[in-house]
């Protein structure tokens, strides 16, 4: 490699690196991290709210800012500690501090705090020749040594240059002391002072020009120096008419880089495309830049006024507005766009007369359009369900005039479904997703909520008469509370059809626990997609018969073989069992103690430190986008609005994070450990607190043990033991009843299933804090998100109630011992569901062979033993163990 | 200065391998470590290996002995946590200086022992500068990420009295080495700066750093070219890896060194991955395979070992030294 042509790099680093080369285009230095330049930074520092400062880092970042200008001058504030403070809080931030800093400030001593906590290699803006020659060269000399590019004003003993020649001079000046003291030229980067243009005065017309041929001759006779500015400046007396400046700082960069200009302070969000720019307005402002006319400034000025106060914003096509009202209705639905609603609605029911006719003309026209798209793969579920966030208000609008007409003509056409999540159960995403997409496939959805009880849900169906009934849950203890509901139904005798459906329910669980109960039609649905082709058919009279009766005889096969399987597979004695426990590969490990020991309380943790830690593929499948995260974005099919979804969540997260809208609480507890067979005695506080697990009882291939989580716990050796609770579900009621008021459902779905990916995030981060610190076990562990997402740490966090561990009760004692509830605000329900839902809770086991395992099903002489280490009765035991029980307690 | 550098420019050079390895093979006692003259003292020193240039100096000898014996043109001074930072840890703070004069003066002499034996191949003395055991970059509280437990001017004053120690003793060179904070190699490069110029003499440095895991990184966060990109103010001798990953697994990350380093390129990785019980288990043969494969490729200058090597491995590296050619090192770009 030629190596002479890469001479005048200027290489910067933040975690990344970032190269100047006359081949890069433009640098762009984000400036809103400054308290002289914004109001909102200034404030906040003021008020010493340096988190939410550093959430105006972040959106620099994401706005394309290459380098990060941060300006603490301000006469109240103390530069040094706030600059310190907030430089490290910054590097704290991996997405902000990806890219290099631009240490900012007038005063030596801010320079220099600065330069002592920036890790990467950082600009210093700015020094000059104001104090002379000494000041000039020790500043400078001490940059060097820190290891930072430089700023260089064009400023000397007798002021700040404001021609071509003084320009020159100084710039010269300088860049020849700097060679001297041996700085990398490549490092040196000048400020040729932008001065704005169009004031009126005769001094100023040439300032534009000044810049550009000051620009050109630095980089023609100072090699390898850079040429920076500030662009803002050039238009500042066209403040309020943002079209000009925002044509003015365009055309102007357009010019300096065309001179040379490597990097300038700009503000994406005041720059309008150069192309893009009119021709008249380019050909004035042009005129002032470069000084063309006599009376080029008059000119623009008198053309100006007819912009003045045009807050513009980014035009979008909005050639379908001219569309007749029926297919703007239909376009708004299809594209999910809710600005015009309001009118077009009330267009519409002048053109009709009757809300219900508005309804059930253009609105439902334009939701089947989007049924159909999405049956055929068109369109998928966020799209979806913006367009039924489209549809609710338009409803809403229609609403009060509806109720008028309804009691002229009583009852709608429209089917009606009934839904809940059962009682005990606090999960309701995907019952949402449910009656988002239900409603936008013409059916009457009534969501009865979460926690119903059996009575209420059939009172409701009595009441509204509905054509068919839903339940969701999400735990385990649901699936009997579904059973329940089902022999409900059956004792009085209903026929409705009864749809299952969420995380823990199963086609051969609805085959064999709920559809024997109840004699109407039982049908479980895999996804929302599935449950509109579903209720659909069992609406239909002609085609519900043979539906129903294939369904039924799909479920009796599943049954048998169900039957089948269960007396194949074998299993074996608890004691047996007992005797094929797992032992460590490694004779003598010694486990490692606690650096802490005790409860820990984590209240109000910062959200963003939770956001490395998203595991994020589980958010695309709530939204029934298939695929892992990131590659999702790149999928052929589902790229485009994944990548759409993705962008809402991260707005939504940005501003939850940044208002606070979520509070994250936890707690953890470590504890010395001894096990003792199938159970581990804690010492908690100097009591002992037994934990109770439970056996595979599978029988095993030769060499695989019967593995319990308490084989992970030594027996005879001191020994530790952890437990938590996390919840990142602190506001959440009030967040999501913002939404729903606002008839939102996309959002409404949107925050609950942040918040999900929220708190197994937090999960994830306090697991790890333990690991590294607080345990400290796998201090020198060092995992990317992703390989932690793939469970590549030492040690496990299985939760009660999962295939580890699913007996639901032992989370009444992890409760306990953590004062869990206090803590956090997660509330037990009473089937032990964590309520409000976005928590989670775990158990930690240190040993670095321990591993994920699923219990699989156990036999009765385990469930007595258990019932009496637990000194609980047997069959309340029973009903918690339901799922995994080898036999049928009932018979 | 002028004469390392001529010799690089010829050759292949070899560092040492580990010393804590070599010296855990000893079990020295308690006693050992305490030797008479911190008997009874209140923190137990069992483990704090710089503290045996002054208490078991024969040891340290002998280690050094084996690894020239071995064929190591450089050898590191028994110092890697001699700053007054890290000894707080056993509140030896107040004698770091006396640790790391001892320490240089202990591998100067066997170095020109062997030197004399054969001038052909002279022998340098590198003086180890460590990490420390804090971080300027990252926040050791959960709660408070703005937080730090040390600043650029403790590090910058630990770093030179170490660095002045250690130029006193007799040490040729500096070698601040196992960076997993780029904040705190700059705080001892300006301290290395400062002291040259009490000094009025330039020192040759090398610094190496090291990376946590696959994704390239330092622990701080930053890509092998950022770290680069971060020193390259200073003229070094030579940036590098070492310690964090086997050799294998550095491959890529030296890759980009030796494309973009306008200095020597050193490496000195463990002896492979830890096993499952913590211990390095890559045979020398297995070693110098992958080393090998960097010198056949031209990405390296300096080679030796860390965590998990020994005389033996560096043996087989001081053979591969000979027959390889080193690679051509891009020049200063400014």
């Amino acid at each position: 490699m030629d190596k002479s042509k890469e001479k005048h790099v200027l290489r910067l680093s933040g975690l990344e690196p970032l190269a100047v080369t006359p081949a890069s285009n433009f640098i762009n230095v984000g400036e809103r991290t400054n308290v002289t330049g914004s109001r909102k930074f200034l404030r906040l520092i003021k008020e010493n709210q340096y988190e939410e400062g550093l959430s105006i880092a972040l959106e620099q970042v994401r706005g394309g800012a290459q380098v990060l200008d941060v300006n603490m001058d301000e006469g109240m504030i103390d530069g040094v500690a706030a600059m310190t403070r907030f430089l490290n809080l910054i590097a704290s931030e991996p997405e902000i501090s990806r890219i290099p800093i631009m240490i900012d400030s007038s005063k030596w001593e801010i320079l220099e705090a600065g330069l002592k906590v920036v890790q990467g290699k950082c600009i210093v803006n700015s020094i000059s020749l104001k104090e002379g020659e000494e000041e000039f060269l020790k500043q400078a000399n001490l940059i060097k040594k820190y290891g930072s590019a430089v700023i260089v004003m064009a400023f000397d003993e007798k002021g700040q240059a404001d021609n071509f020649e003084r320009r020159i001079e100084i710039c010269e000046r300088a860049y020849r002391h700097l060679e001297e003291i041996g700085f990398p030229v490549s490092d040196i980067i000048f400020d040729p002072n932008i001065f704005p243009v169009g004031t009126g005065m005769e001094e100023h017309r040439r300032n534009a020009i000044d810049y550009f041929r000051a620009t050109k001759w630095i980089k023609e006779n100072l090699p390898g120096a850079k040429v920076s500015g500030g662009v803002s400046n050039v238009s500042f007396s066209f403040r309020g008419n943002q079209k000009v400046r925002e044509a003015m700082h365009s055309a102007f960069l357009y010019h300096g880089i065309q001179s040379g200009m490597d990097m300038g302070i700009v503000n994406p969000s005041m720059l309008e495309v150069y192309d893009e720019i009119p021709d008249e307005l380019l050909e004035k402002v042009e005129d002032v830049l470069l000084d063309r006319r006599e009376d080029s400034t008059e000119r623009l000025l008198e053309y100006a006024d007819q912009f003045k106060g045009d807050v513009t914003k980014k035009q979008e096509d909005d050639s379908w507005r001219k569309l007749p009202v029926k297919e703007r209705l239909e376009h708004a639905l299809v594209k999910g766009v809710n600005d015009h609603v309001e009118t077009d609605v009330f267009e519409a029911l002048d053109d009709i007369g009757s809300p219900l006719k508005v309804i059930e003309g253009p609105l439902m026209d334009g939701m089947n359009v989007v049924g159909d798209l999405f049956g055929s793969g068109k369109m998928f579920l966020p799209q979806v369900v913006k367009s039924a966030r489209v549809m609710k208000q338009a409803v809403g609008y229609l609403t009060p005039l509806l109720e008028k007409e309804k009691e002229q003509n009583a009852g709608s056409s429209r089917a009606k479904i009934v839904l809940a999540t059962v009682k005990g159960d606090v999960h309701d995403i995907g019952k949402n997703i449910v009656g988002v997409v239900l409603a936008c496939n013409n059916f009457d959805v009534i969501d009865l909520g979460v926690m119903v009880p059996a009575d209420k849900i059939l009172e409701a169906v009595e009441k509204e008469q509905a054509s068919i009934l839903g339940l969701s849950g999400l735990i385990t203890p649901s699936l009997d509370e579904m059973v329940h509901v089902a022999r409900e139904m059956e004792k009085i005798g209903m026929q409705l059809p009864l749809l299952i459906g969420g995380a823990t329910t199963s086609r051969i669980h609805t085959a064999v626990k709920i559809d024997p109960e109840y004699k109407g039609p039982v049908v479980h649905v895999l996804d929302a997609s599935r449950s509109v082709t579903v209720s659909g058919s069992l609406i239909q009279k002609e085609a519900k018969g043979d539906y129903v009766a294939s369904v039924e005889k799909e479920y009796e096969e599943l049954r048998q073989s169900h039957a089948l399987r269960q007396s194949e597979k074998s299993f074996i004695s608890l004691s047996a069992s007992r005797e094929n426990s797992w032992k460590p590969s490694v004779e003598g490990f010694k486990p490692v103690k606690p650096r802490f020991l005790g409860v820990q309380e984590v209240k109000n943790l910062p959200l963003e430190e939770l956001r490395g830690f998203i595991d994020w593929t589980p958010f695309f499948q709530t939204w029934m986008l298939k695929g892992k995260y990131p590659k999702i974005l790149e999928n052929e099919t589902v790229g485009v609005e994944a990548t759409k979804l993705f962008e809402d969540a991260n707005q939504l997260l940005d501003w939850i994070i940044r208002e606070k809208k979520l509070q994250a609480h936890g707690v953890f507890g470590i504890f010395p450990a001894k096990s003792k067979g199938d159970d581990v005695t804690l010492e908690v506080n100097g009591r002992e607190q037994a934990i109770h697990f439970l056996r595979q009882q599978g029988k095993k291939g030769s060499g695989l043990p019967n593995l319990c989580l308490s084989d992970y716990v030594s027996s005879d050796q001191q020994d530790y033991m952890g437990c938590f609770a996390v919840t990142t579900g602190g506001g959440i009621k009030e967040l999501v009843g913002y939404f729903e008021q606002k008839d939102d459902d996309y959002n409404v779905i949107m925050v609950k299933a942040l918040a999900d990916r929220l708190a197994e995030a937090f999960a994830e981060y306090l697991h790890e804090k333990v690991r590294k610190d607080f345990w400290g076990y796998a201090s020198e562990e060092s995992l990317s998100n992703e390989e932690l997402i793939r469970e590549k740490y030492l040690g496990i966090r299985p939760a009660p109630g999962y295939p580890a561990c699913p007996d639901h009760t032992e989370k009444n004692t992890l409760f306990r011992i953590l004062n869990a509830q206090e803590a956090t605000g997660i509330r037990l329900t009473e089937s032990l569901a964590m309520d409000p839902p976005p928590s989670v809770c775990g158990w930690y086991f240190a040993h670095p062979e321990a591993k994920y395992f699923g219990l699989g099903k156990i036999a009765e002489d385990q469930v007595d033993d258990y019932a009496t280490r637990k000194q609980m009765d047997k069959e309340e035991i029973e009903k918690w163990l339901k799922p995994v029980l080898n036999y049928d307690p009932e018979l | 200065m002028e004469k390392i550098k001529e010799i690089l420019s010829e050759r292949v050079l070899v560092l040492d391998g580990a010393m804590g390895t070599m010296i855990q093979r000893r079990n020295l006692k308690d006693e050992d470590y305490s030797g008479e003259r911190f008997k009874g003292h209140h923190i137990p020193l069992k483990g704090n290996n710089d503290l045996l240039s002054i208490t078991r100096p024969d040891v340290i000898r002998d280690i050094h002995r084996e690894y020239l014996e071995a064929g190591s043109d450089i050898i590191e001074t028994n110092t890697f946590t001699a700053t007054s930072i890290a000894q707080e840890d056993y509140d030896l703070q107040d004698i770091v200086y006396e640790m790391n004069v001892a320490a240089a003066k202990i591998a100067r002499e066997v170095a020109d022992e062997y030197s004399s034996k054969d001038p052909s191949k002279p022998r340098f003395v590198a003086g180890s500068i460590g990490p420390t055991n804090r971080s300027a970059s990252l926040s050791p509280d959960v709660q408070d990420p703005g937080f730090r437990n040390v600043n650029f001017d403790q590090l910058r004053d630990a770093y030179f009295d170490q660095a002045k120690a250690l130029m006193e003793g007799g040490s040729d060179l500096l070698l601040v080495e196992t960076i997993f904070d780029t904040l705190n190699a700059k705080a001892a490069l300006f301290a290395i700066q400062d002291l040259e110029e009490e000094l009025g003499r330039k020192i040759p440095v090398m610094v190496s750093g090291t990376i946590v895991d696959a994704s390239g990184r330092t622990l701080s966060g930053q890509t092998v070219e950022a770290f680069l990109i971060s020193l390259s103010h200073v003229d070094l001798l030579s940036i590098g890896l070492n310690c964090s990953l086997g050799a294998k697994e550095l491959r890529p990350y030296l890759q980009v060194l030796s494309k973009e380093a306008p200095f020597q390129v050193s490496v000195h990785p463990n002896a492979g991955l830890p096993n499952e019980f913590g211990e390095y288990d890559q045979t020398p043969e297995e070693m110098g395979r992958e080393i090998g494969n960097f010198l056949e490729e031209g990405l390296v200058n300096i080679i030796g070992g860390c965590c998990g090597t020994t005389p033996e491995h560096i043996s087989v590296l001081a053979d591969l030294a000979k027959t390889h050619k080193p690679r051509e090192a891009g020049e200063v770009v400014y």
